[in-house]
């Protein structure tokens, strides 16, 4: 194995809004995540790339502690975002997926109207007026650049909605409750290549307001759209950087074996 | 997900680049020789292959254009084509030097030369040797050896000043050959541009590993 020398993983970013600290995670003795170090830029998009079970989606999954709700698992080193520990005992886990939404692999809109998939997340916080929430849904959507497509049937099925569209309604659903924090777990993998475009587009435009985490499998994807990149592999930061840097010059022989398809 | 035809194309274009280079190399080594010689002929051959030496250059530029489109290449692999972009252009116009030389050769015609080349065909084989060099270097990766052919462009570029001093002091004392000895400075400064593009590739060599853009053709001279 490689030894990686710390610059390489612990880039210097401006504003750095995660940082991760000697981060090790087990499934039960299983080590899945070895010593995780890194910063995350505010409003920037970082994408994680990785053979498959190398530990990206583990690790944005400990950003919002979704990794609590799995039997077995253990976390040693230290996650801050804003720099509150969200580890600590006296963290508001609900508060904490309120700042750092997510958004799956699968569209996985609920069986509701468009409107109230949108408006789901502020409901559950309290707000009823029905102004404020029209309000929300529109931005939403709009930001999620999908109102155009939608503003006259918000009250029809999200289930009727193309794969496309229903994966841009989840990533409005997770911008309606208004997160520092979009984490989305290889968003496109099921979508064709014009809804993918569409979200990339989207995705870039989101950065304006949001930190914007992706895992994504497909690394062109990751080339056109992060500003960051890390490629992970057996569980390990092998490499983060600036993406351009990733892509045309990488610093590790393990992340170029694996970009140029030498290996995987 | 490893790419063995992707990577067989990357192999086989490397391979089109020597031999593109091998046909500069001889249009180079021959326009001098039949200078040297007289040889009419052979400076008419060199003439009519430089179309063969221009259409390896598309064939590979399209070869590298098509690998782009549609494999994506990144890292060492994208670096790779891109300088291959580069250095077949450099290749290009070095035979269109020779070319260059050839074309003198036929102005000059049946006249005797006005002296015997000595510095010309240094010249000539110091650009051969360091592009001989440049190639081994592209070949093996290796960074050193690109570096050090950039040392010994000084030396061409010292020779093209002797041979234009040289002439310009026979143009002096015999006016009557003015004609042929302008047509010699530019024959050495054929020579002397085709080291200043080994250069180029040299530096292309360092950029194809490293990823740095260096300038390395800076003349101590």
């Amino acid at each position: 194995m490689v030894q990686h020398n710390i610059d390489i993983k612990r880039l210097k970013i401006p504003e750095p809004i995660v940082v991760i600290t000697d981060l090790s995670l087990y499934y039960g003795k299983t080590l899945a995540l070895k010593e995780i170090t890194l910063d995350i830029s505010k409003k920037k998009v970082t994408s994680f790339i990785g053979p498959s079970g190398c530990g990206k989606s583990t690790l944005i999954r400990c950003l919002n502690r979704l990794n609590d709700l799995i039997e077995g698992v253990t976390i040693e080193g230290n996650i801050k975002i804003d720099g509150q520990d969200i580890y600590a005992p006296a963290i508001d886990v609900t508060a904490l997926r309120k700042k750092v939404g997510m958004v799956f692999q699968k569209p996985n809109p609920f069986p509701k109207t468009i409107y109230e998939n949108v408006v789901y997340g502020p409901r559950v916080q309290g707000i009823n007026k029905k102004s404020v929430l029209d309000e929300i849904c529109e931005k939403a959507l709009k930001k999620a650049a999908l109102w155009d497509e939608v503003k006259d049937r918000l009250r029809t099925s999200a289930l009727d909605l193309s794969g496309g569209q229903q994966q841009r309604i989840c990533i409005a659903r997770a911008i309606a409750t208004e997160p520092e924090i979009i984490l989305l777990d290889e968003p496109c993998s099921a979508l064709d290549p014009i809804a993918t475009a569409k979200i990339e587009d989207m995705l870039v435009d989101l950065k304006k307001d949001y930190t914007v985490i992706i895992v994504t499998h497909n690394m062109q994807q990751a080339a056109r759209i992060s500003d960051y990149t890390g490629f992970f592999m057996l569980g390990t930061l092998v490499e983060f950087n600036i993406t351009t840097e990733i892509f045309t010059n990488p610093r590790e022989k393990q992340t170029e074996d694996y970009i140029t398809g030498r290996f995987g | 997900m490893t790419r063995e035809a992707y990577h067989k194309a990357l192999i086989n274009l490397q391979d089109e680049v020597l031999e593109m280079a091998g046909m500069v190399a001889n249009a180079i080594k021959k326009s001098v020789e039949s200078l040297q010689k007289r040889d009419i002929n052979e400076s008419k051959t060199i003439i009519t292959n430089d179309s063969l030496i221009n259409k390896k250059r598309f064939a590979i530029e399209e070869r590298c254009i098509s690998l782009i489109a549609t494999q994506q290449p990144m890292a060492v692999d994208l670096r790779v084509l891109t300088s291959i972009l580069s250095i077949i252009t450099d290749l290009e116009r070095m035979g269109d030097h020779a070319e260059g030389i050839a074309k003198i050769s036929l102005l000059i015609g049946d006249e005797p030369l006005v002296k015997p080349l000595i510095d010309i065909p240094r010249m000539s084989d110091i650009g051969l040797s360091m592009l001989d060099k440049c190639l081994k270097a592209f070949v093996n990766r290796d960074v050193e050896a690109a570096r050090l052919i950039c040392n010994e462009d000084d030396t061409v570029d010292a020779l093209h000043d002797q041979v234009y001093r040289e002439l310009l002091i026979l143009m002096i004392q015999n006016p009557k050959i003015i004609h042929q000895a302008t047509y010699l400075t530019w024959v050495s400064h054929n020579l002397e541009r085709i080291a200043d593009r080994v250069t180029n590739i040299a530096e292309r060599i360092v950029f194809m590993v490293t990823g740095k853009m260096e300038e390395m053709n800076v003349s101590k001279y």
